[in-house]
């Protein structure tokens, strides 16, 4: 039967409130999703209010000095701080993105920080992730030919060639796109969501790459490819402005391209 | 964490993933959607443009309509696109919401029969209007 509300131990009950410190004049609040699996309780929202004038712009620095001042038992993933590495992908405001790109002066209101949606969750904003880099894995993104390199040279491709990459190489795989499909939250296990069809296309459209009807092969199957129906949240929230939405339209392209 | 979680799944991510490998079907599903779709855009109009003609009117008129041979193709082209795409737009519903196997089976099962049944009942209407003496 389908399931109308969590799971009586999913339910996230409010939390503690942390206040500002006396004298601040812009005061940020943030309500974030905190949960351990040390404990037996329910994921809870806890409330910091911190001093905007005492913190850099983005939601990470915000995140960073609530950790470092308030509450240092808060957990997320961070590393680059620039908006490369992928590593702070979680849900602002209803969207997924990267915490370290995100202004907090964009959010109107308490700025409302989750983990990113229907990923089993390790810790407060920190989700497992093996699923998709297994996915990622399936589809082989390397490059597969049996032509031999020329020795001593690189295997050579014009400039519209590699031009056909663009929008393609710069994906950081912080899986913004892939959370957000609900298609991917119905059915994860079987579709492998648009990060690694992404990814599966960047190899498909590379021109050095000669193994493009197994890539092809690999994805009929009605539900590594198919369960995109264009919901189109992906290219909607992707943090670095790619089009993942538009390769998979590509892909069946092809898919119907080769049945002539 | 509470009481002791019994692993029943040992199995590698890598290999959950890979499963039973590609299906080697869908393009065709994909593409017979969007084909009886673009093609029920026409139909349906012509349609509803002519029944609001023949609303009303005497049988023995719409019978005579429907044994042009032009009206009786397209409504059996008609019905036919439209229980094929029906059956294929609720496959896909079932497919993405219903995940016990046995369950998923049984509905496809259900869908295809039902659109089949309710086709073949609406073509031997169709027959049955257009040859009227």
């Amino acid at each position: 039967m389908a399931e109308f509300t969590l799971p009586a131990n999913s339910k996230v009950r409010p939390g503690k409130t942390h206040a500002a410190p006396a004298g601040a004049k812009r005061v940020g609040s943030f309500r974030i999703y905190r949960w351990s699996p040390d404990d037996d309780e329910n994921p809870r929202l806890d409330t910091y209010e911190i001093d905007l004038d005492a913190c850099g712009p983005m939601v990470l620095d915000a995140l960073i000095k609530i950790k470092n001042e308030v509450d240092s038992t808060l957990t997320f993933r961070r590393s680059c701080r620039e908006g490369i590495c992928g590593s702070c992908a979680m849900n602002i405001d209803g969207t997924n993105t990267l915490a370290c790109l995100k202004p907090i002066d964009e959010v109107k209101g308490a700025v409302r920080i989750y983990p990113l949606p229907h990923m089993p969750v390790m810790k407060d904003l920190v989700p497992d992730l093996t699923q998709a880099y297994a996915q990622l894995r399936s589809v082989e993104p390397w490059l597969k030919a049996d032509t031999p390199a020329p020795p001593d040279a690189e295997r050579l491709q014009s400039t519209e060639e590699r031009a056909k990459l663009d929008g393609l190489w710069e994906c950081i795989l912080c899986f913004c796109c892939t959370t957000s499909c609900p298609s991917y939250w119905w059915n994860g296990d079987r579709y492998l969501g648009p990060a690694v069809l992404l990814a599966a296309y960047r190899w498909i459209a590379d021109s050095r790459d000669e193994a493009t009807g197994e890539r092809l092969d690999a994805l009929q199957d009605p539900f590594k490819l198919y369960r995109c129906h264009t919901i189109m949240n992906c290219t909607q929230t992707c943090p670095k402005n790619l089009n993942p939405a538009q390769a998979i339209g590509q892909i069946k392209t092809l898919m119907l391209e080769r049945q002539g | 964490m509470a009481a002791a979680n019994k692993i029943a799944v040992m199995r590698s991510e890598l290999g959950r993933v890979r499963a039973l490998g590609a299906g080697r079907a869908g393009t065709a599903h994909w593409w017979a959607q969007r084909v009886t779709a673009v093609a029920l855009v026409p139909l349906t109009i012509w349609f509803v443009i002519d029944a609001l003609r023949l609303a009303g009117l005497p049988r023995s008129v719409v019978a005579h309509w429907a044994s042009h041979p032009i009206n009786a193709a397209l409504l059996a082209a008609l019905v036919l696109a439209t229980f094929h795409h029906a059956q294929l737009g609720l496959r896909v519903v079932v497919e993405d919401y219903v995940h016990g196997e046995r369950t998923r089976m049984a509905l496809v099962l259900l869908i295809q029969g039902a659109a089949a049944i309710l086709c073949l009942i609406s073509l031997i209407a169709i027959v049955r209007l257009a040859t009227v003496v």
